[in-house]
């Protein structure tokens, strides 16, 4: 199966790990990750003023594309999965926005609200289907504890997002257990690692990090994983005792293609 | 009181503030809670007041993480986040309202800096 394949900027840089895991694991499963020819930065953040039009277009441009190519789109970095997928809720529901944009574009922009975005993990979940996962992996993680940290961006908000209960989501867990670890279910898995204020208030961000970390090493997890670069970065600068690494990475060393 | 600056945040926001029935719970989710001098509860309540001079000009509009929270867990789905969003745009949309400028980057960034990061951060404080 072929899907449209939106990396971001930072998969091609920083986290060149999370997207070459993601490619190689989505090859051994069957799964065709077709990158997008001409996407641009998603900007990081979405933006929820109504009068922001301009900011939106790089989504809308990805959206688009992926129209034409006929398929879903797979997204992997979670900043770049919310803005995608909010941008494309907007098109569906907000007249004025779809107006201002297809005049950006010249085209009927609403159109582009047609193409399914899905998250990797999504795709894992309904498209391979953990079952199956579970019956490709050479090399069970048995005996690992492994906690999932979701964050903000790919639960909330939970309307738009459509991704997992945004409270009491399980498709990490679900996931751990697939490739054979046991997952660590601790209370900050849905909180926010203080994201960009990293970069004006790093002792806040700092505060926020930490209690997720220590949270998740607190309920006996060896490890922390997550889909989203800022938050591995911001973990990572607050000292985290245990490890924080990439899902897809794991993914790889269960299949074997690591 | 504004109201040019009020029916400005309204607008853009696109937030109802009227359906808020001050619970506080906004706040109480806020993983920001304790750096701010206004909290996402009283953001609401000042918008509603015209209030909007006092919030502009405090620190407390780049103390957002954008994280939601508040917008998930709000009971009357005010959705206290777009609220600052919008104040937090009317200030550095003002000329020489950026919070964050190109220069003061090589300081920030080591060798493990997302890109990320930084276009999340010129998208929240500068325009």
């Amino acid at each position: 199966m072929t899907f449209s394949y939106y990396p971001g900027c930072t998969l091609k840089t920083k986290a060149k790990e999370l997207d070459g895991y993601a490619r190689r694991s989505a090859e051994a499963l069957g799964i065709t990750l077709d990158e997008l020819a001409d996407w641009q930065c998603c900007g990081g953040v979405y933006t929820t003023a109504k009068d922001e039009i301009a900011t939106k277009l790089s989504s809308v441009r990805a959206l688009m594309s992926a129209k034409k190519e006929g398929n879903a789109l797979v997204t992997l970095c979670s900043a770049c999965h919310n803005v995608i997928k909010q941008t494309k809720h907007e098109l569906d529901t907000n007249d004025d926005m779809n107006l201002r944009a297809s005049n950006y574009m010249g085209c009927n922009a609403r159109e582009a609200a047609d193409t399914e975005v899905i998250h990797y993990l999504e795709m894992l979940r309904d498209v391979v289907g953990f079952d199956k996962i579970k019956e490709k992996v050479v090399n069970p993680l048995t005996g690992r504890k492994i906690a999932a940290y979701y964050g903000c961006l790919l639960l909330r908000p939970g309307k738009t997002m459509q991704f997992d209960n945004p409270e009491n989501p399980k498709i990490i867990e679900d996931f751990i257990r697939a490739i054979g670890a046991t997952p660590v279910i601790y209370p900050m898995r849905n909180e926010c690692c203080g994201g960009y204020i990293t970069v004006k208030d790093a002792e806040a961000a700092k505060k926020n990090s930490t209690a997720v970390h220590e949270s998740a090493a607190g309920f006996g997890a060896d490890c922390i994983i997550t889909a989203c670069p800022l938050c591995r970065y911001n973990l990572i600068k607050a000292e985290s005792p245990i490890p924080v690494i990439y899902f897809t990475e794991l993914l790889a060393e269960a299949l074997g293609v690591k | 009181m504004n109201n040019n600056l009020k029916e400005e945040i309204i607008r853009t926001s696109g937030v109802n503030v009227l359906k808020c029935m001050r619970c506080g719970k906004c706040s109480g989710t806020c993983p920001s809670y304790g750096e701010m001098e206004y909290h996402p509860h009283q953001f609401v309540y000042m918008v509603e007041k015209g209030e909007i001079d006092k919030l502009m000009d405090s620190p407390s509009i780049y103390k957002c993480l954008s994280c939601f929270a508040c917008v998930e867990r709000c009971p009357r789905g005010v959705e206290p986040a777009k609220i600052v969003e919008a104040v937090r745009l009317a200030a550095t949309r003002r000329q020489g309202g950026n919070h964050l400028t190109a220069e003061e980057i090589p300081c920030i960034v080591d060798d493990d800096t997302p890109g990320q990061l930084l276009v999340s951060a010129f998208r929240k404080y500068k325009k």
